[in-house]
Parts: C-alpha cells; structure tokens; sequence
C-alpha cells in the first residue's frame, strides 16, 4: 500500500478516480433498473425515450393490483427471519462448543462445511424437486423454503461465528465456569453479550442471502411459499419484453433489503471485512 | 478453609502425558508456590485443581472430599486469571457479583461482601466503571476482589503479576501477602519468578517436565536443594557447578568424602575473596556487574568454566587479573555426576 501512503498529487487524483469508477460501474445497472421503472412497457424499449420520458407508477400500481406482490413479499420476510433465526438457534450452539472446546475434528468439520458450498446447487436439482414433490409432499410450503434457505446459510453462519467467538479469550469463558455459570447462561450471560455485534452482523448477512437467494426459491415453490425472487422470475415473461414492469417489480424487489442494509451499514461492513484486517 | 491432596494425579492430551503423577499435600491455610521452567506443567495442575482441565488419573480432594468429578464452581475454589479475565461488558461490581449471582445469594448479602472486598482491594471509587477504564493494576485487584467475595476454601493465582511493571509487582505481592494474613485462606500460587515465590511461600513445589523435583520451605529449598536442578533454579544469580577440575588443590583436601567426578555446586554469594595461599578457586575476572548494593563479578577458572560471584564491593583487580576465592566447607553441595542428585 506504499502508493496511497505516499499520497502525492498523483495518488490522490488517481486512486479516488477509480473507486468512483469502478462504484459507478457496479452501480449504473441498479440506477439503470429503478429508471426503467418508471417507463411504461413501450417507452422501455424505444430508443428516442433513454433518458427523456414521463414518468409513470404504472408499473409498481399494476405490481400490487394484478401481481399480488404484498404476498410474496410477505413470504420473503416470513421465510428469510425464520431461516435466519432457526440459523443462528443452530449457530451460536454449534460455533460456541468448536469455538470454546475444539476436538481433533474440529477444523475438518469446519472444512467439511465450508465444503458443502462447493457443490453446485444443481447437482442435486432433481432428488431435492423429487423428495420434495412426491415423497415428503412439502414442495411449495413455507417449511421447505424456511429449512432450505436455513441449510445453505448455516456452514456460512457457522463459520462467521466461530470467527468470533475465536476473539473471545477463553479465560472469560473459564471465570466464567468458575464463577458457577452454566452452558446457557455462558451463551446467554457472556458470549453473546461479548459477540453481539459479531451475532449481529452475521444475523444480518444470514437474512441478506436469504432474501436474495433464487436458485431454490424459484425452483421448489410456485405460488403458496413463493418470495420475491420467484415474483421476479414470474415476470421474465417468456412472450417478450415487459421492462418497465420487470424492473419496477425487481425494484420493489431489492428495495427492502438494501433500506435495510443502509440502516445496518456499519455492522455489514464490520461484519464482511473482519477476518481480513483483523 | 480446607486442607488439600493431590495423589497420582496424571494428566494427558491425547496420547501426550504432561503432568506424571504428581503427589502433594497441602495444609490447611498454607501459602504454596508453585515453579518451575515454561511449559513445566505448572498452569495444568493448578487447572486440574480448578477444574478446569479433567483429571486422566490420581484423585485431588480438598476438605478430604474427592473432586475428580466435581464443578469448579462447587469445589469452594476461586481462581485469578494472569490475564484477569473480567467480563468486559459489565462493570466492576457486577464483575464481582457475578458468581454471587449465580450462586443465587440474596441481593443485600451479594452487596454487602462486594462493598467489603471493594474496601480491601481499594476499588470502591471504580464499582461503576469497567473494566476497560481501569489501569492493569486496578484490574488486577477486581479479578482478586471477584475472587474473594466467594470466600472460596482455596485461592488459585496463576502469574497473576506478569502482567504488570515492576514497580507494581512488588506493590502487589506484598498486598497478596497481606491478604493472605488476614484472611488465613490456603493459596496456591503459580509463578516463574522466584522472588515471588522465595517471598510470599510457606513451602514451595518445584516442578519439571511433569514431576515434582523437590517441595520444602524456601529456606530449605535454598540450603538443601535436593539435586541439581532445584538447587540451580533456586536463587539468583543462578549456584555456580564446576568440576573438581577447577579447584586449585586436590578435592579431598577440601571436602571430606568428596569423589573425583563430583560436580560442586557453590552459590556466587558464598564465594569469599581471599589470598592466594588459601585458595581453593583461582579465577581469571572477565566482566563486571554493578548492582549499587553488590557487584556480580564473573570469571573463568582455570579449566574455562564460567562463575559468577557476588561481592560487596568493586575490586581493585582489573579485567583480566587473577582473583582467588575460599567457601565455607558447609556451603559447598556435591552432586552425584550421574544422577544429580545431591550427596
Ligand atoms: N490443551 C493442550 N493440549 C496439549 N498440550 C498442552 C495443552 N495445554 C498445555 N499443554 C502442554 O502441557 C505442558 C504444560 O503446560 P503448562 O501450561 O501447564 O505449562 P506452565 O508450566 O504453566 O508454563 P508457563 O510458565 O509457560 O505458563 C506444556 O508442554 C504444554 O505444551
Ligand atoms: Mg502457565
């Protein structure tokens, strides 16, 4: 990082140019998405409207009159906040006793876990629709959405934990067992209080993936436990080129989740960058 | 307030024995120092006293009761931590109320021990504080303060003094011998610094690779060092061994009973300087060591072993010049060359 240290005239032109580049690059399709909005269908695609039109609401009142779109949103929220929660009921437990009393196994399991993420999703596409469908008749419910979305976010759940609690010395854990604490209130009464913004972060990040996760969601529901990515795929209509109502759908898709992420900015970046500058 | 005994106690992680079946009995209301080089297994025992490590085999019982099995919290122990360990996120009383707590003890009788032990220690103007705004000695007390409100039967100080500078450490062990007096609690004490455990011991264990290599007063420790090792991890600077090579005259003449691959063990302190006619070590001065009250001279005998002595005042002899040493015959130890053990 010797460059930025030096910060001559140079450095100091240069290196900020492109961070607002590279931020203006990653942010234009966002920007393109809400514009596009607010365009009707056929104003969408002609070229004479890019970037003069009259804005309109249509597309988001057709959004909530025709495409029901407060139940799937609902249904995102429902599924992300239990799947989060079920997550870390699973996580804290599981992080605390490798973080606290690791065994020889320990790092292969954390290894283990980290490598379930490596199988691709669609590997296992057909036995999951299959299970699902017509041996356990749980394709399309909330439940199989909630444990899904749970699953694929535990190994990364565990391990953000684990890091955390890693921090934590382990002489306070001990006072703690000689002061008479037990497992729970060690969990309750130190390590979660001590952890907190590690909990946090991780418990936001859970609900992140969850809300933005498609792959299963679109796959394994069709209109009872369907979320917002699966509203979003509704409206990839095959016949042709609705943008204006995809993208007002994709926006008030994405809307909540990054208000929420803006709040919780602080956290999220603590959260991401942790194991790195640590 | 109880009497403690360790019988057999063995430790093991995984197929790695690091403590070997240790045997030691406490009294009642003693001072006990535990030292011995790093990784000595100093910390494990006091650990496996605690209950914080399980015991792989022997039994330790305090009180005549066995508490293999037993919860730390339940065996009337109370530990301090050599890097405190106060819980960050509460402050100084709750720090010491936490165990009363958990204890279920009623609300008034958690206050009144904290505001004692408060008073004791010296903390009562930081119980609103935590622990992050406090100096390393102050925290130090809090940790000895959550200790004592539990009026455990035995107190178990791992190095609770590394961590703070000089000028603190001398400070606070005498306020730990203090303590000490005044509450009568046996204490077990771990360390690596000897002066610490010359000074606060009733009876020091001297430990090694696993084992006990001597326990006895530290007065004992120092005039009878049992072999080698104790004899040179006792004192500072550290007894001086040589072979009889290094006399200027025949052993014999000097110590009765004395054999000929002996190795001599003669604290830098007993080394008296005197004439050449009397005496027994000639010795080339190579370094001078200015203390204020002592000097440390060292030397090399004639067979090139290093010694240290310990004089009163600078010599007249220059780096370089012979000097000439005497001990009394009684100050002298000899050690077996091949079992160490001192005859
Ligand atoms: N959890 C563990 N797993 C394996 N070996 C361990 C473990 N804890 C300690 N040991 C080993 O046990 C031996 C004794 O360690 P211990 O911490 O008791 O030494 P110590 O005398 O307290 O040393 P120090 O003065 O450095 O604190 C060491 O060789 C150490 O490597
Ligand atoms: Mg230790």
């Amino acid at each position: 990082m010797a460059v930025v240290a030096q910060s001559s005239t140079f450095s100091r032109i240069f290196w900020p140019t492109v961070a607002w580049l590279t931020a203006m690059i990653f942010f234009f399709p966002i920007f393109w998405m809400v514009f596009t909005s607010f365009k009707t269908d056929a104003d969408a695609v002609k070229p004479e409207y890019l970037f003069f039109f009259t804005p309109t609401f249509e597309n988001y009142l057709n959004m909530t009159e025709n495409y029901d779109y407060w139940r799937f949103a609902i249904n995102s929220v429902i599924t992300s906040t239990f799947a989060t929660a079920f997550a870390l009921v699973v996580g804290v437990p599981c992080a605390y006793s490798m973080a606290f009393n690791p065994t020889p196994a320990t790092k292969n399991i954390l290894m283990w876990m980290l490598s379930t993420k490596m199988l691709p999703a669609a590997a296992v596409l057909y036995p999951m629709t299959f299970l699902t469908k017509n041996f356990l008749g749980i394709y399309d419910t909330h439940f199989l959405v909630i444990v899904v979305l749970m699953l694929i976010n535990l190994p990364i759940v565990i391990w953000m934990l684990f890091t955390y609690f890693k921090e934590i010395p382990k002489e306070i854990i001990e006072a703690g067992k000689m002061d008479g604490v037990n497992t729970w209130g060690e969990i309750k009464d130190i390590l979660i209080p001590l952890a907190w913004g590690g909990v946090a972060s991780t418990a936001l990040l859970c609900f992140i993936f969850c809300w933005n996760e498609a792959y299963w969601t679109v796959r394994l529901t069709t209109t009872e436990a369907a979320t917002l990515s699966k509203l979003i795929e509704g409206n990839r209509a095959p016949e042709g080129l609705f943008f204006g109502r995809l993208s007002a759908v994709s926006t008030a898709a994405v809307g909540p989740i990054v208000v929420l992420g803006w709040f919780c900015q602080r956290q999220l970046v603590q959260g991401l960058t942790f194991g790195a500058v640590k | 307030m109880a009497n403690l005994n360790i019988r057999d106690a063995k430790k093991a992680y995984g197929n790695t024995e690091v403590i070997h079946g240790i045997n030691l009995d406490i009294e009642d209301g003693e001072f006990v120092v535990f030292v011995g080089p790093s990784g000595c297994g100093k910390s494990t025992l006091l650990r496996m006293i605690a209950g914080l490590e399980d015991i792989t085999s022997g039994n330790i019982s305090i009180g005549n009761e066995v508490v293999n099995t037993i919860a730390p919290s339940k065996r009337g122990v109370a530990m301090v931590f050599q890097t405190y360990a106060l819980y960050p996120h509460m402050n100084v009383f709750k720090n010491m109320a936490f165990g009363l707590r958990q204890a279920k003890m009623p609300e008034d009788e958690i206050e009144k021990r904290v505001n004692a032990a408060a008073e004791v220690l010296q903390i009562t103007d930081y119980l609103n504080r935590t622990p992050r705004a406090l100096s390393g000695g102050q925290r130090q007390r809090v940790a000895i303060g959550r200790a004592i409100v539990r009026e455990p039967k035995v107190f178990l100080f791992d190095e609770p003094l590394s961590n703070l500078d000089a000028a603190l450490r001398v400070q606070t062990r005498l306020e730990i011998a203090r303590l000490h007096q005044s509450l009568g609690t046996t204490m077990i004490y771990v360390t690596h610094d000897q002066v610490e455990a010359m000074t606060l011991a009733d009876k020091i264990v001297v430990l090694r690779s696993g084992i006990i290599e001597q326990v006895g007063s530290p007065v004992d420790l120092y005039e009878n060092p049992g072999n080698m090792f104790v004899a040179g991890f006792i004192g500072s600077p550290k007894m001086n061994f040589f072979s009889s090579k290094a006399f200027t005259r025949s052993i014999a003449t000097i110590i009765e009973g004395a054999a000929h691959g002996d190795i001599i063990g003669i604290r830098p302190e007993h080394l008296r300087v005197t004439t050449k006619e009397n005496a027994m070590l000639s010795a080339r001065l190579e370094l001078l060591e200015n203390l204020g009250e002592n000097v440390l001279a060292h030397f090399v005998s004639q067979d090139d072993t290093a010694l240290i002595a310990k004089l009163d005042r600078l010599p007249t002899e220059k780096i370089g010049d012979t000097m000439h040493f005497t001990a009394n015959t009684n100050l002298i130890h000899l050690f077996d060359n091949k079992t160490k053990i001192r005859k």
